[in-house]
């Protein structure tokens, strides 16, 4: 079915919809990972974008329902090139047209993807819709700009967590609201390190890595306030990804202020943009943003280098941060920019990265062991 | 960590002559790595016996030698160079094996000399397979149930522990020799014995089959910090059960999602960290079941592959150029990633199109081995093809296969519908071969659900699928036939139809109409970076494919360029020889200021490197995609003659279309290709050649070769290598001949000449520039005339003709050159009988002898040659004088028997050869006993000769034999031959003919008593007791002549042996002293 995509500084692609009729906007951004594109399309953090993907054919291996990383499709839109119609892989249970069209997510394919890339590089991300109804340039590219900009906007209220919930058997486990108002709502309290993770977007992999680093975690809705985390006396803090600009959050961050110190505290990507801004830095949002599974960082205490998975278009700025207490501790290799830090004093550290990979390599996976040595240390 | 300042002078180890399982790759690496560590301020020296590859030119290292690439010429080496450390992982298994061996000696530790790259420990641990498998166990990892054996009983017992099918793996071989999948006993038996005499070590592996599991490779690079980095996933369409070097290959994998990527990345690191490969790049093999996704590690290789430089093209991440770096201390975060310039080395390639590679087979080379493929690697080159999609990748490298094919078939060559069908299409699915591809095109088209095209092939879904779709687009576009709408046509191009097939479906148009056709309609190709990054940065390196998109990015500059047209995949009479001169020619072109543009398809080559010419376009050679090119760039000349017959044979249609050709005339060309206007200008300028005729149909060959005389050499017109050329004794072996060679050029005649029977046989190379020729070099051919000259061992300069002789030979050169105005090079064999000079062929091009002559002149003749094409004379450019070196060069032809059975190992006018070896020194019999050493013949200077020869070429055996009785060997022959001999004064002991009962010679030849064999065939059939010989001295390795011309040469050659040690000298020595 005929589509158009059409971008608020006026360039459109014509393109085809293989997901049936529908209209979806949001912000365009590109994805350099060859796989993964499940574990993509439900990351939280996309929300309220539109990926395209690099690599070309999409759809080879179907869907299935281990490589999800949060209960929904997150994108408005999916973007590629040539949409594969024959799954082939013995864990595939449906085919990614099924899949997408169920959640009334729209997918296009058969436009010159390079070239979007291309132009997102040069120009940055931007607002855009895609429509197989409207096919007029003019009135699209309208409709894009008219989409409230990722700027300034709190997105993370769509994204995190109504109800508090555990993790069992491999899926959430939630409590009610008032739960966590008791401090032994814990089920392995002593046993393991009791992790409260604020999710302002949470991947389920980050929780699947915390446990096995021998934690038990407790999710909690990106608003919970200090007071209430506070209570249930946690081993130690994790602040989740999640989508978006970090500044309107300022809840959140008041929210870590009041937390810094009381606890160890590991944030990801937007946890650690929110632990920057709750140390007093800033922010910025960056051209056009990382997002794929092979970006080079150096971790500066070993020398060595992680192949890392990223996915953001914020960043908190180097120069905002106190030089006495935070310590630079991964930088990216392509262009120097702040990859992770810390502050022993309050004994935080966060990275801008995904050591959860999924998808991505796996070499920061020990970043959540050294997670679980800070508390234990906390607790010695 | 950065450079290293501890070591300063580091050799590097080549990987020799161009074979089966070892190609230009190792030429690509080898020279990547040179120019990498000279950059660096290293003093590099280099050992490789192959003249034809670009690292031995005396510019790549500080002194090359061209000498043996064997553990006792590495030892001289080491001696004369005392290096500093020694670079092992860049010259293949070649390279690791003589490694190993001169590591035996105690050689690095008696001067001292650190192994880079690889310890001997790590190549062991990765080479040997039970050593293999318990550092794999030790990391979790699964490897096939297997056991090791060294004799036939172990094999039983093995065997009987893990169950048929069994997989047979020699250790220590190239490509797989000698392995195979057995069924059964009896297979078993046959092949656990091949596999341990093949094995260096009398050892073989017997292995749970993964019959078709799914096959992938990962390459792996790691620093001294122990970075690691994966920098390409490929996934083998092939089902395990074809070696990976004759399988059709996709990168990157397609069919794995991220979960199962991520298991196989993990694994590759945990592997390369445990074998212990400090630096550098390494190959992991899995094989993953396609039910379940269970992972076995197949392989690890501890060195730069076929894999790595696949990879390096596919994705543009230079892998031999960093490990050169990381060998010397280096880390990846340190060294910058040329492809963007503005990021580092140290991370994963993305990339945002599709490659494919496909494997190239001469069967037709080879009628009496099986077209059938296994473990053991039978494809002699590959073509590489990438396309924003499968299906356009997929078609491009079928037609850049030089196999006469225009896409996934729908070219009109197809046999008719309904005709391939049943059984036979069942076996030829179940058993891969070479055409398998095309057989699952006509099953699709038969009906076959994909379900059951996948139970007999094993190959997965998913490229079924993709196939299945061109299939149903091409049903479409037959439909539409003259009337093909746009958006058809468009989504034609997009699915990689080539104009031609195009042409074919609509019913009626031609190739050009629907080029007109699509330019009107605006269906254009543009052009797409191979960037390393899918685009996220800016790249710096101009590196193109085509495809049909909106957006091209193709920087055309405004400037003077010269495309130049390589040679596509390696074939037998097409190698690597050609690309050496592309590159020249690409290097003059920097020279002169000239932007250089290289199109070509073959993976394997340096004229395929990102920074070989100023622009590279990986694209196939054909009319369509080559004028696209042209179309784009406009360049001031387009160079056809350095590339082998590929570009010649566009060169007229590219001319017609209005493409400058630079340099000879597409019209000389055909001159001398021509037999009526060649004649003619043989008469105009009173030369000689062979009586001859041509024949268009079987009755009139017999009449002309009434008139010439037999013997007479028939072939077809047009064809290079040799292709079905035959000496013809008489009316029914011509009867015999006849069928074969019409099938071989369809709309072509046959030649037929009169055969100079025991003629002597030269090339010539000359270079002109219209005005001035100068002969390059003079080959003496050491076989006798009749042997293709591809095939022919040869002398330069020439040691055994009369100084007349050699001046009429260059008299008639030069009379040639200008009458054809040749600029650049050409290239003339002569035939000298009975005091007369023959003009056999000419051909005004680069030749395969360019490289070898270039290196035994020291003048660079490719590169002049371009230089001419823009405009220079060779009085401008210096080349005055002939060069006749002080020394003698000795090439010799490696060939590929021991890689197909059955096939009897004679040589004959149809050239068989992969590959060639150069032996250089001042006296010829050591010259002759370096080429033959480095060509793998290992010749011996005491024991026992066989002799066995036919009768007419028993009065030419009798001094030989007499010169091996006089060096003390002992001699036996067959009765005749021992008769013979006896009656002759050198005494003989017989040995039975196989055909005689036991113990015959093949039975000695097993129990280790024979050193040397001599062995000339029958005329026109296999005699089977001969054939028997020459397959046990292939088997068991005892180096062999079938020629009376080559014994002598083997017999000076051991005899210069004897008198003295064999030395060791750079080529930039040999140099100085002309």
């Amino acid at each position: 079915m005929k589509a158009l995509l059409a971008l608020e500084d006026g360039r459109t692609f014509p393109c085809k919809s293989f997901t049936g009729q529908g209209e979806a906007s949001g912000e365009v951004v590109f994805n350099t990972s060859m796989t993964g594109y499940q574990e993509i399309l439900t990351d939280p953090s996309y929300y309220g974008q539109m990926v395209t993907m690099t690599y070309p054919l999409i759809g080879n291996y179907g869907v299935c329902p281990d490589d999800v990383e949060s209960d929904r499709i997150q994108v408005s839109a999916f973007i590629i090139k040539e949409y594969q119609e024959f799954p082939s892989n013995f864990r595939s249970k449906g085919s990614l047209a099924d899949y997408l069209i169920k959640s009334h997510v729209l997918g296009i394919e058969d436009l010159d993807t390079r070239a979007l890339t291309r132009h997102i590089r040069k120009s940055g991300a931007m607002r855009a819709v895609i429509s197989t109804t409207d096919l007029n340039p003019d009135s699209l590219v309208e409709k894009a700009k008219a989409i409230p900009a990722m700027e300034g906007s709190d997105l993370v209220e769509f994204v995190t967590t109504k109800k508090p919930y555990f993790w069992k058997y491999n899926q959430p486990d939630y409590v009610d609201t008032e739960a966590i108002n008791d401090p032994l709502v814990w089920r392995h309290r002593g046993k393991r390190h009791s992790v409260v993770a604020m999710d302002f977007g949470i991947k389920y992999n980050i929780i699947r890595c915390l446990e096995a680093a021998g934690c038990e975690v407790l999710v909690v809705p990106a608003t919970t306030d200090a007071d209430t985390i506070n209570r249930l006396k946690p081993d130690g803090i994790f602040l989740s990804n999640g989508p978006g600009d970090p500044e309107p959050l300022t809840y959140a961050v008041d929210t870590i202020k009041a937390l810094l110190g009381q606890a160890p505290v590991f944030g990801i990507c937007l946890g650690m943009q929110l632990l920057g801004l709750a140390m007093g830095g800033k922010t910025m949002k960056i051209k056009f943003g990382h997002r794929g599974g092979n970006q080079p960082v150096k971790n500066l205490d070993t020398g060595c280098v992680e192949i890392t998975s990223q996915n953001h278009g914020f960043a908190v700025d180097l120069n905002s941060l106190d030089k006495e207490s935070s310590v630079l501790t991964h930088i990216n290799l392509n262009e120097a920019s702040l990859e992770g830090l810390k502050n022993d004093k309050i004994q935080a550290f966060a990275v801008q990265y995904h050591p959860e990979a999924s998808p991505g390599p796996h070499d920061a996976a020990y970043l959540f062991n050294q997670f679980a040595k800070v508390m234990e240390n906390a607790k010695a | 960590m950065p450079k290293r300042n501890d070591i300063h002078k580091i050799l590097i180890i080549g990987a020799g002559p161009i074979i089966i399982s070892q190609a230009c790759e190792f030429d690509y690496s080898g020279t990547q790595a040179c120019k990498a560590l000279k950059e660096e301020g290293f003093e590099v020296i280099l050992i490789n016996s192959n003249p034809a590859t670009i690292m031995t030119d005396p510019e790549t290292a500080d002194r090359v030698y061209i000498e043996p690439v064997t553990p006792e010429t590495l030892c001289k080496v080491i001696e004369k160079e005392r290096p500093d450390a020694v670079l092992p992982t860049l010259g293949g298994q070649t390279a690791l094996n003589t490694t190993i061996d001169a590591a035996k000696t105690g050689i690095f530790e008696k001067y001292n000399i650190e192994l880079i790259g690889a310890s001997i420990d790590a190549i062991n641990k990765a080479e040997d397979r039970e050593l293999f498998r318990d550092a794999m166990n030790k990391i979790g990892l699964r490897i096939p149930k297997s056991g090791f054996a060294t004799n036939m009983t172990e094999v039983e017992q093995v065997s009987r522990r893990i169950g048929f099918p069994i997989i047979v793996r020699p250790s220590f071989t190239l490509g797989g020799t000698g392995g195979g999948v057995a069924y059964n006993a009896e297979e078993l038996s046959k092949l656990a014995k091949a596999g341990l005499d093949a094995s260096l070590n009398t050892q073989i592996m017997l292995e749970e089959s993964v019959l078709g599991w799914k096959e992938y490779e990962l390459e792996v690079m790691r620093d001294h910090a122990d970075n690691v980095v994966i920098i390409c996933s490929i996934e083998n369409i092939d089902a395990m059960g074809v070696h990976t070097g004759d399988s059709i290959t996709v990168a990157p994998s397609q069919t794995l999602s991220d979960k199962e990527y991520q298991k196989l990345r993990d694994a590759s690191i945990a592997i390369i960290r445990e074998i212990g490969v400090d630096t550098g790049g390494s190959n992991v093999q899995f094989a993953v079941n396609p039910e379940n996704g269970d992972l076995i590690i197949v392989e690890m290789n501890p060195r730069v592959s076929r894999s790595s430089a696949l990879a390096s093209k596919a994705t543009g991440f230079p892998i031999a150029k960093i490990a050169a770096k990381l060998a010397v201390g280096y880390t990846l975060d340190e060294i910058p990633n040329d492809i963007t310039g503005e990021t580092m080395a140290c991370f994963e390639p993305s990339i945002d199109y599709c490659v494919l590679k496909i494997p190239r087979w001469t069967f037709e080379k080879f009628p009496e081995a099986e077209d059938t493929l296994t473990t053991a690697m039978k494809s002699v080159g590959e073509t590489m093809a990438i396309g924003r999609t499968f299906k356009e990748a997929f078609q491009k490298g079928l037609r850049s296969l030089e196999i006469g094919r225009s896409g996934f078939g729908a070219d009109g060559k197809d046999p008719e519908p309904g005709s391939v069908a049943g059984n036979d299409l069942e076996y030829k699915l179940g058993t891969p071969n070479s055409q398998r591809l095309f057989y699952i095109k006509y099953a699709i088209e038969h009906g076959m659900p994909i379900t059951m095209i996948n139970e007999l092939t094993g190959i997965d879904p998913w490229f079924l699928f993709q196939m299945k779709q061109i299939v149903d687009l091409e049903k479409q576009l037959k439909l539409a036939g003259r009337n093909l709408p746009k958006d058809l046509l468009e989504q034609a191009k997009k699915y990689g139809f080539s104009d031609r097939q195009l042409a074919h479906l609509s019913g009626g148009l031609t190739d050009k109409q629907i080029e007109q056709e699509r330019k009107d309609l605006g269906i254009v190709p543009v052009y797409k970076l191979v960037d390393t990054c899918a685009a996220e940065f800016r790249a710096s390196t101009p590196y193109y494919y085509s495809t049909y998109e909106t957006e091209c990015e193709a920087r055309v500059a405004d400037k003077k360029k010269v495309i130049i047209l390589g040679g596509g995949p390696n074939r037998i009479g097409q190698g690597i020889e050609f690309d050496y001169c592309c590159v020249h020619a690409s290097f003059a072109l920097r020279e002169e200021g000239v932007e250089s543009i290289m199109v070509n398809s073959n993976p394997e080559t340096v004229s395929t490197d990102y920074d070989t010419s100023d622009k590279l376009y990986f694209e196939p050679l054909t009319r369509e995609d080559v004028l696209h090119i042209v179309e784009k760039e406009n360049p001031f000349g387009v160079i056809v003659q350095f590339g082998g017959q590929t570009p010649l044979n566009l060169a007229t249609d590219l001319q017609k279309a209005g493409v400058p050709i630079i340099g000879t005339s597409p019209e000389s060309i055909d001159r001398a290709e021509d037999r009526d206007q060649f004649q003619a200008m043989l008469d105009k300028l009173g030369l000689l050649q062979p009586e001859n005729g041509i024949a268009h149909s079987y009755q009139e060959a017999v009449g002309v070769a009434r008139d010439i005389g037999y013997p007479v050499m028939v072939r077809p017109s047009f064809v290079l290598g040799g292709r079905a050329m035959k000496i013809v004794y008489d009316e029914k072996d011509l009867h015999e001949y006849f069928d074969l060679a019409v099938q071989a050029s369809p709309d072509k005649p046959v030649l037929i000449d009169k055969f100079l029977e025991e003629a002597f046989e030269l090339d010539v190379d000359a270079i002109s520039d219209g005005e001035t020729t100068i002969i390059g070099g003079m080959m003496e051919h050491i076989e006798e005339a009749g042997i293709h000259s591809g095939d022919s061992a040869c002398v330069l300069p020439p040691y055994s003709i009369s100084q007349t002789h050699i001046d009429e030979m260059a008299d008639a050169a030069r009379a040639i050159a200008k009458e054809l105005n040749v600029k650049g090079l050409m290239n003339i064999q002569f035939g000298i009988m009975n005091d007369k000079v023959y003009i056999i062929e000419v051909n005004p091009r680069a030749s395969r002898t360019v490289p070898f002559v270039s290196k035994a002149i020291g003048v660079p003749l490719a590169k002049l040659a371009t230089k001419i094409m823009l405009g220079q004379t060779l009085k401008e450019l210096g080349f005055t004088e002939e060069v006749t070196p002080s020394y003698y060069c000795v090439k010799e032809a490696v060939m590929p028997f021991d890689r197909f059975a059955k096939v009897d190992p004679v040589l004959g006018p149809e050239m068989k050869s992969t590959g060639e070896v150069m032996g250089i020194d001042k006296d010829l019999g050591a010259a002759v006993a370096k080429a033959q050493f480095a060509a793998g013949q290992k010749l011996p200077k005491e024991g026992t000769v066989f002799i066995s020869v036919q009768d007419k070429d028993k009065q030419a055996a009798l001094p030989v034999a007499r010169e091996f009785h006089e060096m003390g060997f002992t001699i036996t022959a067959t009765k005749g031959t021992a008769e013979f001999l006896g009656e002759n004064g050198v005494p003989a002991k017989r040995v039975k003919k196989v055909s005689s009962g036991r113990p015959h010679v093949v039975d000695a030849v097993k129990n280790n008593e024979i050193q040397l064999i001599l062995n000339t065939g029958a005329s026109s059939q296999t005699q089977q007791d001969g054939y028997e010989i020459r397959r046990a001295a292939i088997k068991y390795k005892i180096p062999y002549a079938t020629t009376t011309d080559g014994t002598k040469a083997i017999c000076s050659a051991i005899k210069a042996m004897k008198r003295e040690a064999l030395s060791v000298k750079p080529i930039q020595h040999y140099h100085q002293d002309n």
